[in-house]
Parts: structure tokens; sequence; C-alpha cells
């Protein structure tokens, strides 16, 4: 770790103004990626701005439509047990709480989420190559250990893997993030914020440098009626998904109106697909149909050495948490996944 | 306070417990003196090769920065390679840091930057420019078996002795077995990680002598290599380790940071403390990858006739580690016809070095699946099989076992498990989706006991004090101890303190193997003992004394008394006895293992472990719902602890079937996953319904307190058990550990 200035913003224009004032610098929240990458010499910073005295962007709060805005420096673990959240957009709570752990919870930001880095091994080895840490080095993870790794829209370049919990349930949701820039304010689509590695890696996600999230919007559908997270992985807890599921439905009698599924674990960012979620409109919530929808999903998957088994895992995983959705009260806090 | 009960069986809570979870207990890394400078450790980023160019300019210019040590620049030390060895080392040549330009393994210490704090030492690490020129490199054990050789034999043999010689004509008896059961097994690296970092503080006394705060599960053996080293007077060199955070083995040899430290506090005559980081701990020891065959034949009533147990193993490139591996099951199962091999494969890493049952808990799994899968074949319960098959003495050596109730494990564990509500059909059992499977598995780990001293002193003011240099590495060895001392002298807990941890206080070995209580314990107890007679001559010597003519079998300590037994109004009080004698009354005394005796005897403690998991149908995803182990290690001289030990090791058991690996990039030749978050061990939300038995037991042989130990025992045959009880649940049988989830997809 180098050494760096540390310097306090009091609003978001000082932040901005801060950060073009030093090349090599970033924003810090929660820190808790951030301070990790800074130890272990991924991240380099010549100042880190602190913008968690910013004020304005604690609390959550209802939007003009209908819907909730979630401010950028809320941390992960107010939201999840926040009263609106678990009553309207429990599958939003659930996959908050599927992820790191209380303490890491207590600390992350819904701004920083949106933002950590992967957690492939080989961009945390700074003496491996690795395309994302060091432009043109080239991908360890390609012909290494890729158990952990994507399986959709990867690159030659890179098959990290994004890891947040929360934000698969914010894609499945349909959040709009705003940020705030040096050249003035502008809102992004959930789907339309994260990149595909393609052969620029390095770039996780479409924030320019000097842009600040301030809040993310929740529209108003929620899905808290039919609603489910699922999330697989190599132990029950503090673990990163190998796949996870959000799934949310509107039903209509016996058929499905709107099917929302986003997957975690296969790709560079949130993976959903809406020829899938189209296939299940006005069709009724059965294994068959959403065997379909998860065929759809996975097609194109391209496998490596070590995560040829990722495929039928995300299938399984899209029909099991398709069926626990028609029954949200089987979901209780840290449970398995149940019939 | 004082109760007629002796202390010895009563589950008192560990003395020490407050200062841990207040914080209050310090370790090595925790001493802090005016003046500390703190190391930092760099190391090599390539497997093998040699170091062209290390400059060291940019670093050593920073203010703040104190030394940068390489193989340059170091001090000129000890030659010879028995002078680097230790009580743990194997056959071999023990790896020297900074000692040539050579890179011999990935992670190798390669230099230390000595600075004002630790994080400019870290900064200044950075900034050195290391030049290599690379050399090709094999880690992978699989690809290489075709290397596998004999171990070379050496002292560390005599605790893990080579398998025993074939007998009677394996291939024979196992062509014309009636039913037969084999498998291959493979096991990948795993690291210790204890809580705590390693970490040395040494502290330059002056004129050649040092104090050092050591991470270690032994201050004499820390105490002898830096001496060795050095050429230092071992009187010059204290080691300390009041607190230990976890050792596992891992701290059975001096590590690198040891060295590191005091090699700085000798040559800039400072303190110097170097702590390594989480990933930095993946640089040293490991248990190593193995494959295992077996091949077991059974006739038509299931007395298993053929045994056959090979295990290849991975070693370093510059000693034999070797651990006992395929010993086990001709001491459990007596077969004519046995055929045990265990091979080597030097490999481009760091030695392996013992961890929790080394070798017990890898080749437990081969042997206790491989007994499962001949159950099946023979349509016979799997405890049935093993009752069928129970050694009643140890036939692999032709001895017989000093004590072993482990039928009564296979029958106290069963009925408390609820063992007979299992259909013994695959996939025959299921709660929703979730299929349900019951196994077990037998465990076995041989009780062994070193020679060790200690020191017994009654002070002026009648309390006792005891005293070994054996550290306590979290397993309630302070606590035991003290209760040892205390019932030897019949004195309440309060009026008794135990020190240790400290290489002036009386010899002990290294704490490892299960062997701390029946080693430092007989001391204490021989200590006590010797010391309870020099208070009984003296009560004998006081003017008029009422115990005159009495003899020390017919008295009682009790209370501070030494009581009569015929006549309880006889007594005299140490009370009396002090005032006369002026002073302390002290003994020391060394207590060895009977050799002459024991060796006629196989001694060991044995398990029973009995696991039902659970297995989503359709995900794959295992939880071990319940657990239950039975064991039978001799007295258990403190329930409580005692239990935590077996819970210990049954935790660790889920985790090395279902969780734990260090993941290995061949082509790189390194650890990709040396950190706690990558490193699966169990979580809380992975553990559930846990319960152990200790049957008692009866061992008037092994030594004066009929114990046997209990460290390694709870996690021999948890892995299995899972395993077995996959196989019920699935009718999958997964040989490779951990078993991933989605293997079973």
């Amino acid at each position: 770790m180098n050494n760096f200035n540390y310097t306090k913003a009091q609003n978001v224009e000082e932040a901005i103004s801060l950060i073009r004032a030093t090349e090599g610098s970033q924003f810090v929240a929660g820190g808790t990626n951030l301070i990790d990458l800074l130890k272990y010499n991924i991240t380099q910073v010549d100042a880190l701005v602190d913008v968690n005295h910013i004020a304005g962007y604690h609390t959550i709060e209802e939007n003009q439509e209908n819907g909730l805005r979630l401010g950028a420096l809320v941390t992960n673990a107010d939201t999840a047990y926040h009263p609106l959240i678990e009553e309207r957009y429990p599958v939003l709570s659930k996959a908050i709480l599927a992820g790191a752990s209380a303490q890491i919870r207590n600390m992350a930001t819904n701004g920083g989420n949106l933002l950590q880095r992967t957690r492939c091994y080989y961009f945390y080895d700074v003496h491996t190559p690795c395309n994302k840490r060091e432009p043109g080095s080239g991908c360890s993870a390609i012909k290494g250990y890729n158990r952990i790794m994507a399986i959709m829209g990867t690159s030659e370049s890179c098959i990290a893997v994004f890891p947040s919990d929360m934000c698969v349930a914010l894609a499945a949701l349909d959040a709009v993030v705003h940020i705030s820039g040096p050249e003035g304010e502008r809102s992004l689509a959930f789907a339309d914020f994260h990149r595909l590695p393609g052969d620029t890696p390095y770039l996780d996600n479409n924030l320019e440098y000097g842009e600040i999230i301030t809040s993310i919007d929740l529209p108003a559908k929620g899905f808290s009626t039919n609603y489910s997270y699922l999330k697989l992985r190599d132990r029950s807890s503090y673990a990163f998904a190998l796949v996870s599921v959000a799934t949310g439905l509107e039903l209509e009698g016996d058929l499905i109106k709107v099917a929302r599924i986003a997957l975690g674990g296969l790709a560079h960012k949130p993976w959903r697909v809406k020829e899938a979620e189209d296939f299940l409109r006005d069709k009724t919530p059965t294994v068959e149909n959403f065997a379909v929808a998860a065929d759809i999903i996975l097609q194109g998957a391209k496998v490596y050495q070590y995560n040829s088994f990722k495929v039928e895992l995300a299938k399984r995983a899209i029909i099991r948490n398709g069926i626990m959705a028609l029954h949200p009260e089987s979901q209780l806090p840290g449970a398995q996944p149940s019939a | 306070m004082m109760s007629d009960q002796p202390l010895i069986g009563q589950p008192i809570s560990r003395l020490e417990g407050h200062l841990k979870v207040t914080g209050t207990a310090k370790y090595a890394g925790e001493y802090n003196v005016p003046g500390l400078l703190y190391g930092y450790v760099i190391n090599s980023t390539i497997t093998k090769g040699k170091i062209s160019s290390i400059n060291t300019k940019i670093a050593k210019a920073l203010p703040g920065v104190i030394e940068v040590f390489t193989h340059e620049n170091r001090p000129s030390l000890a030659w010879f390679d028995m002078q680097y060895s230790d009580m743990d080392a194997p056959p071999g040549s023990p790896f020297r840091p900074l000692h040539t330009a050579d890179i011999k393994y990935n992670g190798q210490p390669i230099a230390l930057v000595v600075a004002e704090t630790f994080e400019l030492a870290r900064y200044a690490a950075s900034c050195v420019e290391i030049k290599y020129t690379e050399e090709p490199f094999s880690t992978d054990l699989k690809e290489n078996i075709d290397k596998a050789r004999a171990p070379q034999p050496g002292l560390a043999t005599f605790l893990k002795p080579l398998p025993p010689k074939p007998k009677g004509d394996f291939e024979k008896a196992y062509n014309d077995s009636f039913a037969k059961a084999s498998g291959e097994f493979y096991h990948g690296t795993e690291h210790h990680n204890p809580l705590e970092l390693f970490s040395t503080t040494t502290i330059y006394e002056g004129q050649g002598k040092l104090t050092i705060y050591d991470k270690t599960q032994g201050t004499i053996n820390s105490q002898l290599y830096v001496g060795n080293i050095f050429g230092l007077h071992f009187k010059d060199v204290r080691v300390i380790a009041p607190y230990v955070g976890g050792g596992f083995g891992s701290g059975l040899r001096p590590q690198y940071q040891l060295f590191l430290s005091v090699m700085a506090a000798l040559e800039l005559k400072r303190p110097v403390r170097v702590t390594l980081e989480r990933n930095q701990m993946y640089t040293f020891g490991h248990r190593p990858p193995t494959i295992q065959n077996t091949r077991f034949g059974a006739d038509a009533n299931g007395k298993i006739t053929a045994l056959n147990h090979s295990a290849i193993a991975e070693t370093s490139q510059f000693e034999d580690y070797t651990e006992v591996v395929v010993n086990w099951s001709n001491m459990l199962y007596p077969a004519e016809n046995t055929l045990m091999e265990y091979k080597l494969v030097p490999l481009d890493v760091y030695s392996p070095l013992d961890m929790r049952a080394p070798g017990g808990s890898t080749g437990s799994h081969a042997i206790e699946s491989t007994m499962d899968e001949l159950a099946y074949k023979l349509n016979i319960d799997p405890i049935e099989l093993r009752l069928i098959n129970y050694a009643e003495t140890d036939t692999s050596v032709g001895r017989p076992y000093s004590s072993k109730e482990l039928r009564q494990c296979f029958i106290q564990g069963a009925e408390k498990f609820g063992w007979s509500n299992r259909n013994p059909e695959p996939r025959s059992m299921r709660r929703g989706n979730k299929l349900v499977g019951y196994g077990m598995a037998t465990g076995i780990w041989e009780s062994m006991q070193l020679p060790a001293r200690a020191e017994a002193i009654l002070t002026k003011e009648g309390k006792l004090l005891v005293s070994s240099a054996v550290t306590d590495i979290g397993t309630g060895t302070l606590t035991v101890m003290t209760q040892i001392a205390a019932d030897e002298l019949g004195l309440p807990l309060a009026d008794v303190t135990f020190s240790y941890g400290d290489s002036k206080m009386p010899f002990a070995p290294i704490q490892g193997g299960s062997f701390t209580v029946s080693t430092v314990g007989s001391a204490i107890k021989a200590a006590g003992k010797a010391l309870r007679k020099k208070l009984f001559k003296k009560a004998k010597d006081i003017k008029n004394s009422p115990l005159k003519g009495t003899d020390l079998e017919d008295v009682v300590f009790k209370n501070g008394d030494i009581i009569s037994k015929n006549n309880p109004a006889l007594r005299v009080s140490f009370q009396d006895i002090l005032a006369l004698n002026k002073g302390a009354i002290k003994t020391t005394n060394t207590s060895l293992p009977k050799a002459f005796k024991l060796k006629k005897y196989s001694r060991a403690a044995h398990s029973a472990a009995f696991v039902e998991v659970e297995v989503d149908e359709q995900l794959g995803v295992v939880t071990v719902t319940r657990s239950l182990t039975a064991v039978a290690a001799g007295n258990i001289i403190n329930p409580k602890t005692a239990r935590s030990q077996i819970l210990g090791g049954m935790v660790w058991g889920i985790s090395k079937a279902l969780r734990e690996e260090t993941i290995t990039d061949y082509k790189l030749g390194k650890y990709m996953n040396q950190n706690l978050a990558e490193y699966h061990i169990p979580v809380h939300a992975d553990l559930h319904d846990m319960d152990v038995i200790f049957v008692e037991e009866k061992d008037e042989i092994i030594n004066e307190l009929g114990s046997k130990g209990v460290g390694e025992i709870g996690i021999v045959g948890m892995p299995p058990a899972i395993a077995n009880a996959i196989f019920h649940a699935t009718g999958k049988r997964i040989n490779q550990f951990p078993i991933h989830f989605d293997s079973l997809l």
C-alpha cells in the first residue's frame, strides 16, 4: 500500500472537484472492498475522498413514481432491514442478507455495493497476469482454476464475475442509478450500469471519472407477493455465489403476467434475458415453463475447464427459485431452499 | 469450597477463558516495548529459479526504514543442516531463510524490510526491485505420480512409523475373496489457518541475551532452534508463548518469522517484531495432497481376508515429510493378508507439516469409505461389519491393546444417534425434496507419551505452584494441568497456579499429537507426587508428629492437611510444616514413559462417528443436520474441555469433507485462495446438531493418569462418516475431498 492523501468532502460538488483535483484519486464510503484492494496493492490511489459525511444521501424515501429512493450512503444492513424495503421489495432485502457478513453489511453502502470489484483469484494476486488489473497482461483465469468464473458474456480478455448479491435483485427490480458528475446529473437504467468485459475488462461499469452515485430508484413494482432469492455457494454463509437467482412474479389467476429473473455468479454483470421473461408471460408458473425459460437464459453459455457445472446448476436454480417464488413465506432467513 | 470429589473428571471451565473473550490475553505480536521496530517479509513471486538481482536502494532511502535484509547482506550463520533442525523436522535438509539466491517454492521469504512502523515497512517492501531467473517446476501431484519413491527414514519415523511389512499373500487372498471393495481417493492441499497470525517479538536484552515472544507449539523447540542457528547460549535465549491463538500443527516447527525477527534484533541490537499477514501463512507448511488406493476383500460371512492400502503423498524437494496414512486398517481389522504402501513425490513446494490428525484423517477416509462399500457389497449393516471384524488385538504388529472400548462407542453411539432408524437402501429416506442419509465410520489415533519435566513448589503461604515449558494452544492445557496438580496435593483449584509457555521452565516437548496430557500431565503428577512425599517426610520429622509411624499410603492430603486414614484426628497441616521449614518447598521431577512396558502394547484412542446429512435432490446442497461422535480415550480429565476438543475436531471433519481446500494453480505453481474469504472453513450456518459421548475406558497401562488425549480423535471419523452418509442419501460415492455440491447434481 502506498501513501495517499485523504480528504473529507462536505457536499457532492466538493467531492467531485476534489476527485478532479488529483488524478488517480477515488471516492471511499464503506471501504469494505476498496481498503482491501489498497492493502493488497491491487489498487493504488493518490488521494481518497471520503464521501461518508455528505448530507442528504443517508435516507430511504418515497420517490415521485410511487417507488423508493435509496440514498447511496445508506448501509446495506439499514437497507435490508428497512420496513419499507421488507414490505415492498423483500427480494432486495433477501438478496442483501445473502451477501457478505453482518459486519461488512453494517459498513458497506448502497453506492459502494454497485462498485465492488470481482473476486477473481487472479485479479487479487498482483503477481499473476490479469487484464482487469493490468490491461494487456493477459487473463490467467481462462486456462487457470476457473470454477468460480463466468459462463455468460465472457470475452477473450476476461471471464471474471461481478460478485454482488444486492445488484442481482436491483437488476430484477429494474432499478435506476442516479449519478452526479462534472457535467451535471444523469441516470442510468440498471441494465446499462455495469459492463461486459469485451476488450476493456478494466472498466466494470459506465461511470465516468469524477462521477458519483447519489441514489438508486426502485420503481413501484416490487414483487412483494411472489418473489425469491436463491444463492448457491460453497458454504452456507460468507461465500460468493456460484449461481444466484432473483425472481419476481406478478400473477393473475393461474397465469404469470410479469416475470423477472436475474442471475448472479454467471457474468461480469447481473444477467437478465428478456426473451425468457417474455416467454413466461401468460404461462402457468410450472417446473416445465421455468425449465423452458432457463434454457433460453442459458443459451450461448461458454464453459471453461472447471465451471461447466454452472449451466445445469443455473437451470435448476431458475426452476427452483420460480417455484419458491410461489411460496415466499417458506423463505426464512438463512433457510436452505425448500420445496 | 473443597469437595471430597477429585477435580480430575470435573467439567471445569477454562481458567483463562475470561482473559481471552475480553481481549485481555496478550499474544506474541502484542508485546510492545519502546523503540520497537517492525519487519515486513517479502516473498518470492516465482516458484523455482534464482534471484538475479535485488535492489533495495529506494526502499532503504525512505525515512524511517532501518534496514533491508536479503541473502546478500544477512549475517553469517550456522553451517550445518542439523543446526537448523527442530523437534518436528522430517529427514532432509531444513529450509534456511535468506540462505542463497535460490528459489525453491512460491512464496519463499527472500527479504525482510525493517522500519519504524509496520505500514512503512510494508510500503518499503513494495519498493524493493527483484529480478528472477525462472526455471521449470512441478507442483501437481497427480501429474507426477511416476516419480513416487519410498521415503527416507529418520528420527521423525520414530513417532510416525513407516508401513508394516506385507503379511500373507494379499493378491491371492483378494482374488479369492467373496466380496471386494476398492476405491481411489484424492485429498488436496489444506492449510492450518489458526486465527492468530504468526508473529514473533524479539527483545534484545544486550550481551547476546534475547527475550522472544513467539507463536509456537513448543517454547523449547524455538529456543533450541534460535540458539543453534545464531550461536547463542541456550540460557540466554528465553522464548515465551503465554497464549497461542490456535496451532493445529502449524506451530510445531519454528517458522520463518522467528528466524527473521531474531536475526534483525541481533543485527540491529533493537527489539524487532515480525508478523506475517494472512496470505503469508500459506508460505510454510500444509497438509500434503495425497492419492490413496484401497482394495479390501471379505469372505461370505463378512470376515475381511485381504487389506491393501496404498498412498502417494507430496513432499518438498528438500525434506521427506511423512505421515501415518496406511498403517491403520490392520490395527482396526485383523486380516491375514495385507499390503500397505506409502510413497512420496518431491515437488517444488514447501515441506508439508503436521496438521490435526496428520495422516489419520487422510487414511481413515479411504479405509472407512471402503468398509462402507464392502458393507453394501455384503449386504451387512456397516456397524455389524465392523463388529464382525473387531480387532481384539492389534494384528498389524501382533500386540494387545492397552485398552479398547470401541465396541461401546458403536453400541452407545448407535443408540443415542438412532442408527436403527436407518433404511439401508440408498436414496430410500427423504424429507420433502431432500434426500436423507445416515453414515458412520470408525476413528483411531495412537496415544503417545514423551519425556517431560515439571516443577512443584509449596510456597510459604501454602499455595501450590507448578510449572512446565509446555504451551497451551487453546486446548485447555492450563486448566487440565491445574486440576492434576491440585488433586495430587489435595488442594482446591484456587490454591494452585500452573505456569507454562516459557522456555526457562522445566522441559516439555512440542505440543501436538494428542500427547500433551499424557506427557506433561504425567510430569506434573510425578512432581506433585514427589512434593507429597517430601511434605510427608517433613510432617513426620516434626517433633512429636501425630503421623509418626504412619506410611504415605495410610494418609490423605486434603485442603492443606495430611490426615491419617485410620484416625482422622491424627493430622499435620502444611502450615505446620512450612512454619518449621522457613521457606518454600520445591521438587522437580522427570516423567519418562515406561518404554519397556509400553512396548508390549498398542495404545490408541478410538471413536465412532455418526452423521445424518440432507442432500437437496435437485441442487446437490449438502447439510450435515446431525452428528455424534462416541469416543473411547481413557480417563477424561476435564469433560468440558475434552468435549470442546472433540466438537472442534468434528467441525473440522465437516470442513475437510465439504468445505476446505487450498486451490493450487499448477501452471503458476502457487496457491490462489490465500485468505479466509476464499479458503472456506465452516461458518455457524454450516453447523447444526452436534453431540459427543465419552464411553468409560479404564487403562492402567498407558500412564498413571489413564488418559489418552483427545486432540485429534474428533476429526478422524467425521469425514468418512459424511462421505458415507452422502452415499446413503444419494447413491453417489464421491472420493475426492472436499465434496463440492455440484458433484451431486
